[in-house]
């Protein structure tokens, strides 16, 4: 099994208010088999070992699923390998003597929480503007009364399959949440259930995610390209189109 | 009626608020200053059929200005909505990220899309430059009022003056790049069936409209144009 | 302690509707004057605070997560089980019913079982109304697979991440409660006790993970969806932060805990590479379908497997069992692989490993038809590995996933104490001694959109709960012991870290706790975590203050009940003097190696009640009787 060294600089931030800096550490014994995440808690055993205070950082499935991990290495969300979150990033990406740069997230929207954790939960409060299907509990139909295509589903599962990590934030140049918004509005507007309430929806979701300080989509695709989970451009076109329809039917 | 009024009114504004608004005003605009340009360089080609053609063509507009003047308030409409919309949309876009990254990778964005600010200013400057030539004669060495063969055939036998208007229709290039493609997500209207068409063919139309535009400076000073 | 399951009378499939017509109903007008507490926001936990709102009750909902949207149902993959009979291949009630008690090997409770499997079909329909993209065919109907060696296609799934649709369906749902107004909500706010006040669960202490401030909040009633204790072990399948703090603050305030031994080890996880390992990463048991599982014959065999021939491989499920070959359920599965391993015939590092083989189902289907079915499971493999499945065989090892066992509740989800419900993995209901593939998810949502909604109204109209202040003695005394407990952890200011007791406590319950149980193994555990947690109290390191982010304080307070609940783990084993489900001890085996159950003397439902620090628990039993489906020891040869 190869190990080797790596140079980490880390953002190191005591809470949302205090100054931030980067605090340059060395770890010596690094598997090429340990995830990121595994790297850092070898790190941080051993900063706890010499009284300091670890590294902290939000994580919780370690398999890529749950969206809770995430932050910038050497300028990249997620660090350098496509379609994978940094729990999912192994070692052998990595080589020896290499200086990496550990950034939060950053964007107005995002606050800093404390060294590498971001405050998200911007992106539950577009969820809540309109990211749903208006449905309560009981009383609803068969399943099979409704038939999907199966294309429709699946590209509706393309969409839906966005784990809300904010990378695509972290990257865009402006800050945008278009993509994670788009994402949402496109899975339940692909589908029959999401028709109802599709022009709403968008009319609300993107103004909340402009409320909560989220930028202009200028279509670099950087967003795209850092996505865990290979959403597509293309939502954020239909985010677009299902907003410009409501405004122009709107009747209030 | 007048709340009627209001309400359009607010409804406007509320949609003009978002960026997703601002972005639809940027397209929509960009796309009819895209089609002037298909209009301005059908015009300049006809240099090619010879001085009395293009100077009659140019008589033709400044004898009709119940054609001439609402292009041009329209043009200047869509110019400042363009240029109001990109100014807000950046200013927002600083106060987005009020701490920027240390070490910014670049995941395969071209240039293109990230300088449309730099080559829209650019395009800007070089408008109004070409406005006090071409239009106004006030920066130009030799201006006849009317006579366009002679105005433009005088200004591009200077090399330095082809080669600044050869570089601005590379930065019209880049930008009209980007900006047609952007335009389709903008507005929605792309379709996942030709996402992977519409680059190359917003491509196309760049290099094409660049080229025919940068045409006429060049065939002039090697002296094709008599 | 008295243990009343309040099972309605009548027969088993009029039992639901006897008891909906039974209860009590809250007049709609007084709904928004209870404030219900739903700790948890997984499947069990966002379905019942989404649908409590609906009906108008005032919810509080928390989550140590910074988003509801991130509880660890996200990571199921299979899909979630419901007798819809779709593909008319003979399912019905009785059939999900009948699996899943024999599925469970008897150790559950039938009536529980039987309404599971009636509301799994509301279930699906509920997740399509809310848009939940399920596989469909190419006609546009809904398409099932058939799933962890069941004989019918009643799986219904999204590619492979089943789990993480259905959260996004609760959690939408949760979250337009919340834009309503209906429902707040508490993100990174971590429970830390219960408070019990007149005999009945009126509130919780929590603590802001952001700003460390500690917080009583009180209610009419309580519900725990906070998720099964896997973790105990260190290395599972759960999420890092899952833990056992709420049921266990439960438990020490006077609520049962059923069966807490009975902990499911999945048999298809990548194996562990190295002593950094933080976690276990689960693959789809589908891969079983088609992979084939083998070791070499010859112990300590080196060779890279490709220069192992056939003649030389041992074939081990397809030898031992004929009929279900590399089908059989979980547990069979995974002892089978300890049982190779404990012979020294394991592959890859450290010997704790077997291959699943992909080389025959490639020849036989094409890489194509197994790159559509896998292909996604396979990247991931060679994503933690770096070796690609397609030419190399997987190598896979057991690992805990879930536990069976939980906080004990009653037919309508109230565990022992009036007002504190329990739903999802974090209580013990369903299951029995093993879970069938596929159900966790049906059960975590039958609790939350289908059962509690009705039992907590009854609950509030029959209990009347009288008015409480969050700022009287019982919230203000617990919330001074949480203080004192937190301070405690912080002063010890020791050498070891956190995590090097998890590790150790894990390490200690997966030797002697795990697979397989003997009692002498049982007792020297039993011996070692008191031991441990003595030490723990004495030289665990936790840095930084309370009044800030301090993620080791978060863990030192959850490891410190880990190792309280391992050691009601091992007792709880060591009683259970019997082999059944996942519970494997060893003195009870049959002569060729398999589990044998005793239904004379265990037959029931071991209900631990905590008597006081160093005190031994009391053991209550609930006992169970098989009416409907009929005791019969498990042969899956």
């Amino acid at each position: 099994m190869k190990s080797f060294k790596l140079i980490l600089n880390v953002w190191r931030q005591k809470s949302g208010n205090a100054d931030g800096k980067f605090v340059r550490y060395e770890v010596p014994d690094v598997s090429e088999h340990m995830s990121f995440l595994e790297m850092l808690d070898v790190l941080n055993e051993a900063l706890i070992g010499r009284g300091e205070q670890p590294v902290a950082f939000d994580h919780d499935c370690r398999e890529g699923i749950c969206g809770m991990c995430g932050f910038m290495i050497n300028g990249d969300a997620h660090g350098p390998l496509p379609g994978t979150t940094v729990c999912q990033l192994h070692m052998r990406h990595f080589h020896d003597g290499q200086e990496l740069w550990l950034e939060p997230w950053r964007a107005r929207a995002f606050p800093v929480v404390r060294d590498l954790m971001v405050n998200r939960s911007a992106f539950d409060r577009v969820i809540a503007a309109g990211g749903f299907v208006s449905v309560n509990t009981g009383g609803v139909p068969d399943g099979n009364t409704l038939p999907i295509g199966k294309l429709d589903a699946d590209r509706a599962m393309d969409a839906a399959a966005c784990i809300g990590c904010g990378a695509c934030v972290a990257m865009c140049p402006n800050s945008a949440a278009a993509l994670f918004t788009g994402a949402k509005i496109s899975h339940l507007g692909l589908l029959p259930q999401g028709q109802p309430e599709r022009n709403t929806r968008a009319e609300r979701m993107v103004t909340q995610m402009h409320a909560e300080g989220f930028g202009h989509c200028t279509s670099t695709g950087e967003c795209e390209a850092v996505c865990p989970k290979h959403i597509k451009l293309e939502v954020i076109a239909r985010m677009n189109a299902d907003f410009l329809r409501a405004k122009l039917r709107s009747r209030d | 009626m007048k709340s009627t009024m209001s309400v359009t009114s607010r409804r406007l504004a509320s949609f003009y608020q978002t960026a997703v608004g601002k972005k639809a005003v940027m397209a929509v605009t960009g796309l009819i200053l895209f089609l002037w340009l298909v209009l301005h360089v059908l015009g300049n080609l006809q240099i090619f059929l010879g001085r009395d053609q293009i100077n009659r063509y140019s008589a033709f507009l400044h004898a009709t200005p119940e054609a001439l003047w609402p292009v041009r308030i329209i043009l200047i409409v869509a110019i400042v909505l363009h240029i109001n919309s990109a100014v807000l949309l950046y200013l927002q876009k600083v106060k987005n990220r009020p701490i920027g990254y240390t070490k910014k990778g670049n995941r395969g964005a071209t240039v293109m899309s990230r300088t449309m600010m730099w080559s829209g200013f650019a395009l800007l400057v070089f408008i109004i430059l070409h406005l006090l030539h071409m239009t106004t004669g006030t920066i130009h060495k030799d201006f006849i009022a009317g006579d366009v063969f002679h105005n433009l055939t005088f200004a591009f036998h200077q090399p330095t003056v082809v080669a600044l208007y050869v570089l601005a229709m590379a930065l019209l290039a880049m930008h009209l790049y980007h900006g047609l493609y952007s335009f389709t997500q903008s507005l929605g209207v792309s379709n996942p069936r030709h996402t992977s068409r519409i680059k190359p063919l917003a491509a196309a139309f760049a290099i094409v409209m660049a080229s025919l535009f940068a045409l006429v400076p060049i065939a002039v000073l090697a002296g094709f144009v008599h | 302690m008295q243990l009343d399951a309040k099972v309605p009378s009548g027969p088993i499939e009029k039992k639901w509707d006897q008891r909906r017509f039974e209860m009590k109903l809250v007049n709609p007008a007084n709904k928004r004057k209870h404030t219900i507490l739903v700790v948890g926001s997984g499947l069990a936990g966002a379905s019942a605070a989404a649908s409590l709102a609906e009906l108008g009750y005032h919810v509080k909902c928390f989550c140590f997560q910074d988003s509801p949207r991130r509880a660890h149902s996200i990571a199921a993959q299979g899909g979630i089980n419901a007798a819809k009979n779709y593909q008319n291949d003979g399912d019905s009630v009785m059939r999900l019913f009948y699996d899943t008690v024999k599925g469970g090997d008897f150790r559950s409770r039938e009536s529980n079982v039987y309404r599971l499997a009636q509301i799994s079909v509301e279930i699906i329909d509920q997740c399509v109304a809310q848009g939940v993209p399920f596989a469909r065919e190419y006609g546009g109907l809904l398409a099932n697979r058939s799933f962890g060696g069941a004989q019918v296609s009643r799986t219904f799934y999204a590619r492979g991440q089943t789990g993480q649709q259905l959260l996004l369906g609760a959690y939408q749902a949760l979250e337009r409660q919340i834009g309503l107004g209906k429902v707040e909500m508490f993100p990174r706010t971590e429970m830390l006790d219960l408070v019990i006040a007149d005999g009945q669960a009126r509130g919780i202490v929590t603590r802001n993970l952001i700003t460390g401030k500690l917080e009583t909040q009180a209610g009419d009633a309580v519900v725990l969806g906070t998720g099964g204790y896997g973790n105990v072990f260190y290395l599972s399948t759960n999420a890092k932060g899952s833990n056992a703090t709420a049921i266990w603050r439960a438990y020490k305030r006077g609520a049962a805990f059923a069966n807490p031994c009975y902990t499911q080890i999945h048999p298809t996880c990548i194996p562990v590479s190295g002593e950094y390992q933080s976690k276990l990463t689960l693959m789809s048991e589908s891969l079983r379908n088609d992979g084939r599982i083998w070791v070499p014959l010859k112990k300590g065999d080196s060779r890279p497997p490709s220069q192992i021939p056939a003649e030389e491989r041992d074939y081990y499920l397809e030898r031992r069992y004929p009929a279900f070959g590399n089908l059989v359920p979980r547990d069979v599965a995974s002892r089978a692989a300890k049982q190779v391993c404990d012979e020294g015939r394991g592959v890859g590092p450290g010997g704790l490993g077997v291959y699943l083989d992909f080389k025959n189902a490639i020849e036989r289907l094409g890489e194509p038809v197994v790159r559509d079915r896998y292909g996604n499971l396979f990247e991931m493999y060679e994503r933690i590995t770096g070796e690609d499945p397609y030419q190399v065989p997987m190598r896979i090892f057991p690992a805990i996933h879930y536990t069976m066992g939980g906080l004990w509740v009653d037919y309508n989800l109230m565990s022992n104490v009036p007002g504190l419900f329990v739903v999802g993995e974090a209580n013990f209901s369903d299951h029995g001694a093993n879970r069938l593939g596929a159900s966790a998810l049906m059960q975590g949502l039958a609790d939350g959109y289908f059962v509690l909604p009705y039992t907590i109204g009854d609950y509030l109209a029959t209990a009347k709960p009288a008015k409480v202040e969050a700022a009287s003695a019982p919230f203000t005394d617990a919330e001074r012991e949480v203080k004192a407990r937190l301070d405690k952890l912080l002063g010890i200011n020791g050498k070891r870290t956190v995590d090097s007791f998890h590790k150790e406590v894990g390490r200690i319950l997966w030797e002697d706790c795990g697979m397989a149980r003997t009692a002498e193994g049982l007792k020297r555990a039993l011996q070692k975590i008191p031991e441990l947690r003595e030490q723990f109290w004495k030289d665990v390191a936790v840095l930084g203050g309370e009044g800030e982010v301090n993620q080791q304080l978060e863990k030192a307070g959850r490891v410190a009940d880990f190792l309280e609940l391992a050691e009601l783990i091992c007792l709880d084993a060591l009683d259970r003097a019997e082999s059944c489900g996942c519970h494997l001890r060893e003195e009870f085996q049959t002569p060729d190696g398999e589990a044998k159950r005793n239904d004379a003397d265990f037959s029931y439902v071991a209900a631990w009640e905590w008597k006081g620090p160093g005190e031994q628990p009391a053991l209550n039993k609930e006992p169970l009787s098989f009416e409907h489906v009929h005791l019969a020891q498990r042969s899956y040869k």
